[in-house]
């Protein structure tokens, strides 16, 4: 569904990926591990062009979506959850939501239904509704991050570094979310520090070192045979 | 020179007068410099078009109404135009490219204004011309209705940004342009709205102001001064900042021409403003500083 081909990205003039290439199927949990700096995050930004790719290309269901503007990607159903969260901290919580849920084609209900499901699975953002969105806590702004990603009804959700800095109260909260969005058919990428739990809820693993992916394998081999791991990012 | 009570009540008026009408002017300029970073010094140039378009408006129809009307929707399409082909290809580069580019077509504006409208200036009638006794003076009822007037758009501008969708969508791109994009939101097309109103805006304040003082083609110079000093002192991009501070450097204004003549009494403004950068250079009206 989602693929990338020798993507090669530059921030300013440092060369930041190599050559990146890898697959998300539909309805795909993939995890994409890798020690700090090696370019997860650059990956999901060249995905989602914020970093334009210098050379390489990104398809999505087919099509060449490379160098497309952010918002044409969201409307086709790519959501990007970042890594520092980027809440819109003097929007209330619910207008955070509406960034994503007032869009052409959706009627009051559907928008109600998407609303009442997202406080479903979280509830304090229901009570939270009228705060201000930089009022929130680390972990409940990551709970809204996620919700707000999930406004748009996304086929894929990029999801970078969700549990950093979390309670592990929180972790197991965001692990469950993962399933939920997995169980409804939205492919994931999650770019994460936390092993053990993306060798849980990933199918597939990649391994980055240096802007290029080194390894890949069925995160169910990682999980019996963690030598790779240890080469790869030294836990 | 003993001032007295009675005079300082006028100018208190005078002031607030003053004050809302540049209100309607900076609320512009900081819009557009929080959600895209744009300094626009070409946008008194923006209030003498509507000015001089309502003038032409007026000189057709004779109807005040139609004119502030017309200039505000000419001048706002005209807005949209220039920022699609001038600003837009320069976001997020060096803020001095859209400096020279704005001081570029604010010269383009004048000339433009000179050639099509001539040298001298224009009047405006007022709509309304009657005047009610204000202590030893006959005030004009067209003076309270300007401000009332101006105050009315800046309500109904805080409105919109507050409740409803494409407020969400303003306000989310003035904080956070990338997010917004990745969240679907249309960012180039809401730079290019926040530009059209802010343009609008301009336009409006320069048919309420032509009564007032005239429309020439130098005019847009001493808003656009104006307009940033107040954008500065209320603190850049901050809304209410701005309309407070439009009102505290009118009236400051105007109570120093009780002691010196109007033209040095700028020099108040342009104190406060140095005061400002010097010691809080956020601007007055942030409750605290970022």
């Amino acid at each position: 569904m989602l693929s990338l081909s020798d993507v090669h990205a530059y921030y300013g003039k440092s060369h930041i990926l190599h050559g990146v290439s890898l697959e998300v199927g539909p309805g795909e949990v993939v995890g994409l591990l890798g020690r700090n700096g090696v370019g997860k995050s650059t990956t999901l930004k060249s995905v989602m062009g914020l970093a334009q790719p210098a050379r390489g290309h990104v398809t999505f269901e087919g099509r060449n979506i490379t160098g497309l503007a952010p918002h044409h990607l969201a409307r086709l159903g790519i959501a990007w959850v970042p890594e520092d969260r980027r809440i819109f901290r003097l929007l209330t919580v619910l207008e955070n939501l509406r960034t994503g849920l007032d869009r052409a084609g959706l009627d009051d209900r559907r928008r109600q239904k998407l609303l009442d499901k997202v406080y479903g699975a979280f509830p304090l953002l229901r009570e939270r509704r009228h705060q201000a969105g930089g009022t929130l806590s680390g972990g409940e702004q990551q709970m809204l991050a996620i919700a707000r990603a999930m406004m748009l009804e996304p086929k894929i959700i990029l999801l970078d570094e969700p549990t950093e800095g979390l309670m592990p109260r929180m972790v197991s909260q965001i692990r469950d979310i993962i399933g939920v969005l997995h169980d409804e058919g939205v492919a994931i990428l999650l770019v994460e520090q936390n092993v053990p739990l993306t060798l849980a809820v990933s199918a597939r693993i990649y391994i980055m070192e240096k802007g290029v992916v080194r390894h890949h394998a069925p995160a169910a081999d990682l999980r019996t045979d963690p030598a790779m791991i240890h080469q790869y990012l030294g836990v | 020179m003993s001032v007295g009570f009675e005079q300082i009540l006028v100018q208190t008026v005078n002031g607030l007068v003053n004050g809302m009408i540049l209100a309607l002017v900076a609320s512009g300029l900081t819009l557009i410099f929080g959600i895209m970073d744009v300094v626009n010094f070409a946008h008194g140039d923006l209030v003498m078009l509507g000015g001089f378009v309502g003038a032409s408006t007026m000189a057709t129809t004779g109807n005040f109404w139609l004119a502030l009307l017309v200039a505000a929707v000419v001048v706002a399409v005209f807005g949209a135009a220039l920022q699609i082909s001038t600003l837009r290809p320069l976001l997020g580069r060096d803020p001095l490219t859209t400096i020279l580019a704005t001081f570029g077509v604010s010269l383009v504006l004048q000339k433009y204004a000179l050639w099509q409208w001539g040298p001298s200036a224009r009047n405006l009638q007022e709509p309304i011309t009657g005047r009610f006794d204000l202590f030893y003076l006959q005030y004009p009822w067209y003076r309270v209705a300007t401000a009332v007037l101006a105050s009315a758009m800046i309500g109904a501008l805080w409105l919109f940004l507050k409740r409803g969708t494409y407020g969400i969508w303003i306000r989310a791109t003035t904080q956070d342009r990338i997010m917004a994009a990745a969240m679907g939101i249309p960012v180039p097309w809401v730079h290019t709205s926040v530009f059209a109103i802010g343009a609008a805006m301009a336009a409006a304040s320069g048919v309420l102001f032509g009564p007032l003082g005239g429309v020439t083609q130098t005019m847009g110079s001493d808003f656009t001064l104006r307009a940033f000093i107040v954008v500065v002192v209320g603190g850049m991009g901050n809304l209410g900042g701005s309309i407070l501070a439009s009102i505290f450097i009118s009236l400051l204004e105007a109570y120093a021409s009780l002691f010196v003549s109007p033209a040095q009494a700028v020099i108040v403004s342009f104190v406060a403003l140095i005061l400002t950068l010097l010691f809080r250079p956020t601007g007055l009206f942030v409750p605290t500083p970022k």
